[in-house]
């Protein structure tokens, strides 16, 4: 894994400014490896998404590179290397195209001049709508889906592209348990096949359920690296200033014995993210849903 | 009835204008048939609002310069479209303002050149067509023009509707992103330079969205809606035509209403769909 073939993502002294002239991103700096789901946690305007749209090549930096796969961004696209999930509200629903008509355009860059899908362009599209449930729904208008269902079009598209790294931005706005599990589910069996997935979110309290690492970012990197050592008070409440709600239970109002630990959860009013130990509250309370269930 | 057809539709066409305009005609409203699906879905209606009315002041100075008008009237077109762009860009205006300011001035100037120099330009032809004058020089010209549009949408309306669907994807998926949305911009120049002579300023602008939108109404995918478009574009010119021909009114206007007409239809119908399947789906959950 310490190989420098494995490195997907290379970003070095990042620079980034807006039209306006304010800086979106200073200097920034990471490595992200193949068969790893990344979260990129930040506030509204800490930069997230000025670092997205650099991975993809819409805006040059001011200072800095971005590799992919130890190649410059544009020459990675032309190899199909990355895919992007984008936006729900990006989307015009009412766009006259079928289900499988998005989950095809996966295939384009692949294809020839006239864009005729070959037999094994269609295999993939049937293939990739399997995998995230949709074949009943292939010869749907895209409008016509669920909620759930919608997301998982587009991550169809990313499967049936077969990228080596996939860009999700704010997957799970304006999705259920359910779904969220299910996206889930999908993004750790593509990790586990080797991809490098990486997720911009909000959404804190999912980020240890399902992120091996996490790139907490306030237009400069806070912290990067596996969750356990990047997840942590401190780095949070620099990451979100004065934004979260932070509720902290002291070891008497927990228990009765003389247990000093003391329970903190964080939270944004969507999923709060729940800390628990001695003074400096650094291990991460999984959630425990299922069994909340079933109670 | 053998002799009703002919007197009808037959018989306008024994005169060599009216073959002329037919030709002219179906050439025009299929080209544009083909670009307004782009542009109802991209949101570009005003653009090619824009784009029409910009070509006026690049007519008057091809005339001036003794140059081909339909290069004129091109090269204006386009500038206006990269200006407004250019604009757009580089303030905080939003594009359908700046293309107000845009098109509205350079049309403006067109006129004042129009009523400052001599020229032999019919103001009246050039606003709203003179489609029962054109001769088979200009069809070859529109034959060109239009030739050019439609085999490029022919072998790249996947990469286009792609652009048009999802831009963010398209660029990283590879496409040429930047060459696909110039590429649209001089298509649509390009028809409307085509148009010109049959149809005017004033009403390409109805050829160049209505047959899209009353397609986007009835089709479920990118594909259908482009036949349906162009069928019914030639329908509406083909009809318009006849019509205009026994009833002795301007051509272009009958074409604009029919395809107005047929819109109104298409929305009719799904009002009425939705409100007997909203009822089936009322009756079906009750039931389940």
């Amino acid at each position: 894994m310490n190989d420098k073939q494995d490195d997907l993502i290379t970003v070095e002294g990042l620079s980034v400014f807006y039209a306006n002239g304010h800086k979106a991103l200073d200097h920034v700096g990471f490595t992200l490896k193949s068969g790893v789901i990344c979260g990129l946690v930040g506030a509204n305007g800490s930069g997230k998404s000025t670092l997205f749209k650099t991975i993809m090549g819409f805006l040059k930096p001011a200072t800095g590179t971005v590799r992919i796969a130890g190649m410059p961004v544009a020459q990675a696209l032309k190899q199909h290397l990355v895919s992007y999930v984008p936006q729900s509200e990006d989307i015009d629903w009412n766009f006259p195209v079928l289900v499988e008509d998005v989950v095809m355009m996966g295939r384009y860059s692949r294809m020839g001049f006239l864009r005729i899908p070959s037999r094994e362009d269609r295999e993939k599209v049937t293939q990739a709508l399997e995998e995230v449930g949709l074949t009943a729904f292939r010869r749907r208008q895209i409008g016509a889906l669920s909620g759930g269902q919608r997301k998982r079009v587009f991550l169809a598209r990313a499967l049936a592209q077969e990228a080596r790294i996939i860009l999700l931005d704010e997957p799970f706005t304006g999705v259920d348990i359910q779904t969220e599990k299910a996206i889930i589910a999908l993004l750790q069996d593509l990790r586990d096949r080797g991809s490098l997935i990486l997720v911009s979110t909000h959404n804190l309290g999912s980020v240890p359920d399902f992120c091996d690492e996490a790139i907490l970012i306030n237009r400069r990197i806070l912290a990067a690296g596996p969750i356990a050592e990047t997840f942590t008070e401190a780095n949070l409440a620099e990451a979100f200033g004065g934004m979260l709600r932070r509720v902290q239970l002291g070891g008497g109002a927990l228990h009765d014995d003389e247990d000093p630990r003391s329970v903190t959860v964080i939270t944004d009013d969507e999923r709060p993210l729940v800390l628990y130990g001695h003074t400096e509250n650094q291990e991460i309370m999984p959630h425990r849903d299922e069994k909340a269930g079933k109670r | 009835m053998v002799e009703l057809v002919s007197f009808y539709l037959l018989d306008p066409f024994a005169y060599g204008f009216m073959r002329r305009a037919l030709v002219a005609a179906i050439l025009v409203g299929a080209v544009c048939a083909l670009l307004s699906c782009y542009l109802v879905l991209k949101g570009w209606a005003l653009m090619g609002d824009a784009v029409s009315h910009a070509v006026l002041p690049g007519i008057v100075l091809a005339w001036m310069a003794g140059l081909p008008l339909a290069l004129g009237a091109f090269a204006a077109g386009m500038g206006c479209a990269l200006l407004t762009g250019y604009i757009k860009d580089h303030s905080r205006v939003k594009e359908d303002t700046v293309m107000g300011i845009v098109f509205a001035g350079m049309f403006a100037a067109g006129l004042v050149m129009l009523s400052r120099i001599e020229t032999d330009i019919h103001l009246m032809h050039i606003l709203f067509g003179n489609i029962l004058g054109v001769g088979w020089g200009d069809i070859a010209e529109i034959l060109a023009l239009s030739g050019v549009t439609i085999a490029v949408v022919f072998l790249k309306w996947r990469d286009f509707m792609i652009y048009v669907f999802d831009p963010a994807y398209a660029k990283v998926a590879g496409l040429p992103v930047r060459a696909l949305h110039f590429s649209l911009l001089v298509l649509l120049a390009l028809s409307i330079v085509a148009s010109l002579k049959a149809v005017g300023i004033i009403l390409v602008i109805a050829l160049l969205i209505a047959p899209g939108a009353t397609a986007f109404l009835i089709s479920h995918d990118f594909r259908r809606m482009m036949i349906l478009a162009v069928l019914m574009a030639v329908f509406c010119c083909v009809a318009g035509l006849v019509i205009s021909f026994h009833a002795d009114i301007a051509t272009a206007p009958v074409i604009v209403l029919l395809q107005a007409g047929l819109f109104a239809a298409a929305f009719g119908c799904n009002l009425l769909r939705e409100e007997k399947s909203g009822i089936w789906h009322a009756k079906k959950t009750k039931t389940g």
